[in-house]
């Protein structure tokens, strides 16, 4: 199962066709492998992804635990532990420039100032004994050796600019002083304080009500515009990612199999698995019927079969399924399928 | 936080009153008479044992005896040994000396135990984390009558013979601060070596918090995520350990005291409960209680500065 979503042919990452003018992607993330050594053996967290994303552009990237999303992630950010993590293939190009290629020195040049990072629980992601003003400001101090006072200043603006209620007021409180909603506003302040290329944003919501989640989402999508960065949002929530991204990468098993334009995967997804995402979500107009499930247990990254890795919780498996994992079929100018049996479901998905 | 402060040390009494109590009551059921004890092998006179017998209240009932004991412990009378001698004289000096080491010993704690605690803890997994868990693991294991005699042998008498200079005094309280350095150390030895595992544990977990990863993401240099980001939130379980251990280190150094010959608390409480001397006894108690409970309210008010999280009203 080496190699299949190298070269070959029909393999090609999503940005390299389409009706667009070509342009060099803000990121390109490259036949990425990253693996884990632990006491049990050598988990492969990430084999073999491709993706790639243009300035003023989000990429939803939706699979669930363990599919690989965060880890990609951090690779990307440079933040995963390392060890017992390491990346064994692939590139990440950012703005044509290798990362995994740069010395620790100039990685840390880009980390926080052009790629910048918001996680999932904002109450454990702030540091409970410094102010938020302090946290916030820090980012001026240190990258642009901003004086005290000039830090806070700008932390004021930013905190207006996530609107904060009495931004001022706010300035020196702790995290713990403020909601779960008004938590993730500072993560996204300190995140975007120097105005990043890229935001990479690991399940913003999650954790939050629905009402604050719209409300972070369309902040969210808020400073995008204005600012024009591209936005990788990680995340196993269908809801949001219709709202918000522009494209979808699906993860499984550490691998991408199914990208796509949103509405494209929306409106007939072409690999089982995201299928099968789709039908397990809630509809009123399915009210009282049995909620899909998909049957079975995710992929055990320790011993990964051989073949594809959803082939077993799959209802389209055929025989070669379990042998031949499939590479990343080109679909359209815009799309691809990790399966060997993309037509049927995309058929299936239009009957 | 004033408040908070008031409260605290009102809290002290009841603390106090209950300590001493126990106290009184434990000494009161040793066996033994405290004034035949006096003269030796040789009998007390009868006048006299009668006299100190009516003196010091020996045949009043043991709340009555506490209530004279208590009254004049707030006229700041600490009372007197069965043999006339003032115990707050008594105490005194030795309570210097006790402190001197303890502080001594508090110091070398803090510095050595958390500065290898970081060290290891930054080292994770390599060999001078294991070096230093090694470490850690025979200064726990061997006791201080060995590392006292032990160091007081080498460090003391042969560098001694061997340079001609004079390092480390080992004996007596009369070299100033030097006479501390090596006794304060042996009396550390065990907590240096908890401290450092606890501050190694501690700041490993904190290395890898959701915070600290967030700190890392900001770009942070490394240096500000260890030394700001990590550090203040690793302290908080260290300065508990170090102020519960200084009222350890000031009543139980008996073993140090009697090895390098510092007449401190510990031997004094030693001898007093030997020879029932029921005032004393109570009176160095009572002082320990007292700066067990000061250090605990210290540690308490720097949680406080540590860690907004915690507030007192």
């Amino acid at each position: 199962m080496t190699g299949i979503t190298g070269g070959t042919p029909s393999v090609l990452p999503a940005w390299e066709g389409g009706a667009a003018p070509r342009r060099e992607p803000l990121l390109a993330v490259e036949d990425l492998h990253v693996e884990f050594a632990t006491r049990q053996g050598v988990v492969q967290a990430v084999n073999g992804v491709d993706y790639a994303l243009e300035a003023g552009q989000t990429l939803a990237v939706l699979g669930e635990s363990g599919s690989g999303k965060s880890v990609t992630a951090q690779a990307i950010m440079g933040i995963l532990d390392t060890p017992p993590a390491r990346v064994t293939r692939g590139r990440i190009l950012f703005r044509g420039t290798d990362l995994l290629g740069l010395s620790e020195e100039n990685r840390a040049r880009v980390r926080g100032r052009r790629i910048a990072m918001i996680f999932q629980d904002a109450l454990s992601a702030l540091n409970p004994v410094f102010t938020v003003g302090w946290q916030i400001g820090e980012m001026f101090r240190v990258h642009q050796g901003a004086s005290r006072r000039e830090a806070e200043r700008r932390a004021v603006e930013l905190m207006d600019r996530v609107r904060i209620p009495g931004a001022a007021r706010r300035l020196h409180d702790y995290p713990h002083q403020f909601s779960g909603g008004m938590r993730q506003r500072i993560m996204i302040a300190m995140a975007v304080a120097l105005e990043p290329e890229l935001l990479i944003a690991d399940e913003p919501t999650t954790a939050l009500d629905v009402t604050v989640q719209a409300q972070i989402m369309e902040l969210l999508a808020e400073i995008q515009r204005e600012s024009g960065m591209g936005m990788i949002l990680i995340t196993h929530d269908l809801g949001v990612v219709a709202d918000a991204a522009d494209r979808i990468a699906v993860m499984y098993g550490g691998r991408i199999v199914e990208h796509a334009l949103v509405h494209d995967a929306y409106r007939a997804p072409a690999h089982p698995y995201t299928r099968g995402l789709l039908d397990s979500i809630p509809r009123v107009d399915r009210k009282g019927r049995e909620l899909h499930a998909i049957t079975g247990q995710p992929p055990n990254l320790l011993d990964l079969p051989p073949g594809c890795s959803f082939a077993p919780r799959c209802p389209y498996r055929q025989g070669d399924c379990a042998v031949e994992a499939p590479p990343l079929h080109r679909i359209g100018p815009t799309r691809g399928s990790a399966c060997h049996y993309w037509r049927e479901v995309l058929d299936g998905s239009h009957g | 936080m004033g408040r908070y402060v008031i409260r605290r040390l009102l809290q002290v009494i009841p603390v106090l009153l209950g300590a001493t109590l126990l106290i009184f009551f434990v000494v009161f059921a040793l066996p033994g008479d405290p004034i035949a004890s006096l003269s030796g092998d040789k009998r007390t006179p009868p006048h006299i044992a009668a006299e100190l017998t009516a003196r010091y209240h020996l045949d009043d009932p043991f709340l009555v005896q506490y209530g004279h004991y208590l009254a004049g412990l707030l006229r700041g009378d600490f009372g007197e040994t069965f043999s006339g001698v003032r115990v707050s004289e008594i105490v005194a000096g030795r309570f210097q000396i006790s402190l001197n080491l303890a502080l001594t010993a508090l110091v070398m704690e803090a510095v050595i135990g958390v500065g290898l605690g970081f060290y290891a803890a930054l080292r994770r997994g390599r060999a001078q984390d294991t070096l230093v868990l090694a470490a850690t693991l025979l200064l726990i294991s061997v006791p201080t009558l060995v590392t006292g005699f032990v160091l007081q042998l080498l460090l003391g008498v042969e560098l001694r013979r061997s340079t001609g200079i004079d390092f480390f005094p080992i004996s007596g309280a009369f070299d100033g601060w030097r006479s501390y350095l090596l006794p304060g150390f042996v009396l550390a030895g065990t907590s240096i070596a908890y401290l450092t595992r606890l501050t190694r544990t501690t700041l490993a977990e904190v290395l890898r918090a959701d915070y600290v990863r967030t700190a890392v993401a900001k770009g942070l240099p490394r240096r500000r995520i260890v030394g700001r980001h990590a550090l203040r939130n690793a302290l908080v379980p260290v300065v508990t350990y170090l102020g519960a251990d200084l009222g350890t280190l000031m009543g139980s150094a008996v073993i140090t005291e009697t090895i390098f010959n510092l007449p401190g608390l510990g031997q004094e409480l030693f001898r007093s409960i030997y020879e029932r001397q029921q005032p004393v006894v109570v009176g160095i108690v009572t002082l320990l209680v007292l700066v067990y409970v000061l250090a605990n309210l210290v540690v308490d008010l720097l949680y406080a500065v540590l860690d907004p999280r915690i507030r007192y009203e």
